[in-house]
């Protein structure tokens, strides 16, 4: 058990709040640029799609983990993200004006999806950005001239400073690159006076107001930053996938988006990793599991919707923390060894209160 | 007379909304979550209804009264085991529950060999009829649909407004713990009420099926359900079939006046416009909390 005297105000805010998390970080960004030369190709492809959701699981869990704004239709921003690069790309701009033209498009979108946003909230909110979601993969598959529609868009590989960039190390660096400055960032932006409205809105909206919180603005702010970041991880999806059809943007995606969330842990910047690694080994995870199981069962195509439903509805029943709150007990258990006790991070029963009135 | 043809089949397919918006609206009434269940139990109900009747032999309405019993059952079993262990967590954890038993509930379905992955029609005596009235063609099967969402609509509100027992489930949906310590078995009731929506999916499920066939998938019908309950309200039981009314209506008639392709999305941008408007709905209650 660690712990931390305190002599410094710097030591509240600081990203590293002991030398543990400095060497623990350091060893996982060590293997992470290692992991090129130590995974093969296969792995490598996964290893950079986590990182691509990580990024979109970032900017969902801004807006839902820590601003309580739940959006049912964030795939739609995904597409946004996807569907500007690929035609920024596409028309000979650069990777670097591609990707940021990519997340402000997204971000505007965000802006717009956010003046109904302030109007409704809880439930409503959840079934207006559903809406816009399908809204939106109807507008991709319907404008064929810019996306293609339903037949698909190819994406060019991508250059940068005169490099092309169409293999998967140096592709999964950038993707590793931009992680971690997303991470630092959204790290930063949640011990800054924004990101502690954002929590506040999150908590109770009539006391943020009561304290002085503009809410149409942090609101807004908080769609138009989830929108960029999910924005980013559309367009290195693009680059990813390279070829773009508008139901990888329906609302299968944003469901799946928000499983990333719930099992990775609701607000904590852990849940959006560990979610992005649930999601993306998952399906290998079943692959493997179904050659233990009845040939019957194993070959259905009903069996991940199964486990995935069956996973979900244990986490929110036993862990509602997701994988992250897991790790915080196992932690807590490991730190405490022979103190720990079975009732520490019980729930507490209540009945349930009208969100209504929040 | 064309427009007035395309009102008939908006209203038709708008009850169908309307009934599965039912459903929405009595589990939030009654305990102020929302759903995304309903549709696949509508689907079970469908699958349910079709297997009594393909498997067992049963004639139509013995089969469909069978499912109604056997799914209201299972509504209450799924209160009892997923859903009461969470009373009182954040309505965000209840929805996710239920897009984790919608998941669950299609898995299972397209898992069961042969049955599950394909589409079957559901024989219905009335199927196929066609009624002409003033030159107006309806089938059959969108009559029954009408009358009956018609019917259970007027029934479930005469319930929540004079009986004893929908007094008591609206009082649990405003304070569960004032309710409970004014005598109301809280757990009973949110048990009562799963059963009542499952069942109301099953009808839903049972009554479209004719039209659409069974299979694994129409369970995302209710998609379009949502819009409906949110321009009804979503606390009010005829709000849902109004609101169901409005959206069939938007589809049919942009389906054909519109460019393809708007007959889908009609559906959001009238929720979009109402939330943006009047976010309570055309027959929601207004709530403020004042500090």
């Amino acid at each position: 058990m660690r712990f931390i005297f305190k002599t410094d105000y710097a030591q509240d805010i600081n990203l590293a709040k002991h030398g543990g998390h400095v060497g623990w970080y350091g060893a996982l960004i060590c293997a992470l640029i290692l992991s090129p030369w130590l995974l093969d190709d296969y792995w490598l492809a996964q290893l950079t799609l986590i990182l691509i959701y990580s990024i979109v699981g970032l900017g969902l869990m801004l807006l839902a983990g820590f601003t309580g704004q739940f959006s049912l239709g964030h795939a739609a921003f995904l597409g946004i993200g996807a569907y500007t690069q690929a035609v920024a790309i596409n028309a000979g701009l650069p990777l670097i004006v591609a990707l940021v033209g990519a997340m402000a498009f997204a971000a505007l979108i965000g802006v717009i999806v956010a003046i109904p946003a302030l109007r409704v909230r809880g439930v409503f909110l959840g079934m207006a950005t559903l809406a816009l979601g399908i809204i939106l993969e109807e507008a991709f598959a319907r404008w064929e001239s810019v996306t293609g529609g339903n037949a698909g868009l190819f994406v060019q590989s991508p250059t940068l400073f005169g490099f092309e960039i169409n293999e998967a190390t140096p592709y999964y660096f950038l993707c590793l690159i931009l992680t971690i400055l997303v991470t630092l960032g959204v790290a930063n932006l949640l011990r800054s006076p924004t990101g502690r409205a954002f929590v506040a809105i999150r908590d109770s909206e009539i006391s943020a107001q009561s304290m002085g919180i503009p809410l149409a603005r942090y609101k807004t702010l908080a769609f138009a930053i989830s929108a960029a970041l999910t924005g980013l991880g559309g367009a290195l999806y693009a680059h990813k996938i390279q070829f773009l059809t508008p139901e990888q943007f329906g609302i299968i995606q944003s469901i799946d988006l928000l499983l990333l969330i719930v099992i990775g842990g609701l607000g904590s910047i852990h849940g959006a990793f560990l979610g992005a690694i649930f999601l993306i080994t998952m399906p290998q995870i079943i692959s493997i599991g179904k050659d233990y199981l009845a040939a019957g069962i194993g070959e259905s195509p009903g069996l991940s919707a199964m486990v995935y439903g069956v996973v979900l509805v244990l986490f929110v029943l036993f862990e509602p923390l997701g994988l992250y709150g897991r790790w915080l007990k196992v932690r807590a258990y490991i730190q405490l060894f022979p103190l720990y006790r079975r009732g520490m991070f019980e729930r507490q029963k209540s009945f349930q209160k009208s969100e209504r009135l929040k | 007379m064309e427009l007035l043809q395309l009102l008939v089949s908006g209203i038709a397919q708008g009850c169908v909304y309307g009934l599965i918006a039912l459903g929405f609206v009595l589990i939030y009434k009654a305990t102020e979550t929302v759903t995304f269940a309903q549709g696949d139990l509508m689907m079970l109900g469908a699958f349910g209804g079709f297997i009594a009747m393909s498997a067992m032999g049963l004639p139509f309405w013995a089969a469909a009264i069978a499912t109604v019993i056997v799914m209201t059952l299972l509504g209450v079993g799924l209160e009892r085991v997923v859903i009461r262990p969470i009373l009182g967590q954040p309505a965000f954890s209840i929805i996710m529950l239920t897009i984790g038993v919608a998941y669950v509930l299609r898995g299972a379905i397209t898992m069961i060999p042969v049955i599950g992955t394909e589409t079957h029609p559901l024989d219905a005596p009335y199927a196929g009829q066609v009624i002409e009235v003033a030159g107006l063609v309806l089938a059959a099967e969108q009559v029954v649909v009408i009358l009956v969402t018609a019917v259970l609509c007027g029934v479930l509100t005469l319930l929540f407004r004079h009986s004893k027992l929908g007094i008591a489930m609206q009082a649990s949906a405003q304070n569960q713990l004032a309710a409970y310590y004014m005598g109301i078995p809280v757990r009973r009731i949110n048990g009562l009420i799963w059963g009542l929506a499952a069942a109301v999916a099953t009808v839903a499920g049972l009554l479209i099926a004719p039209i659409t066939f069974v299979h694994a998938n129409m369970g995302f019908i209710g998609l379009k359900a949502f819009p409906a309950a949110v321009v009804g309200g979503f606390t009010s039981l005829p709000g849902a079939i109004v609101g169901g009314l409005i959206i069939g209506i938007t589809e049919s008639v942009a389906g054909f006046y519109l460019e393809e392709g708007f007959k889908d999305i009609a559906p959001y941008v009238v929720v979009l416009l109402m939330l943006a408007v009047r976010p309570n709905g055309l027959f929601g209650e207004r709530m403020r909390k004042k500090v």
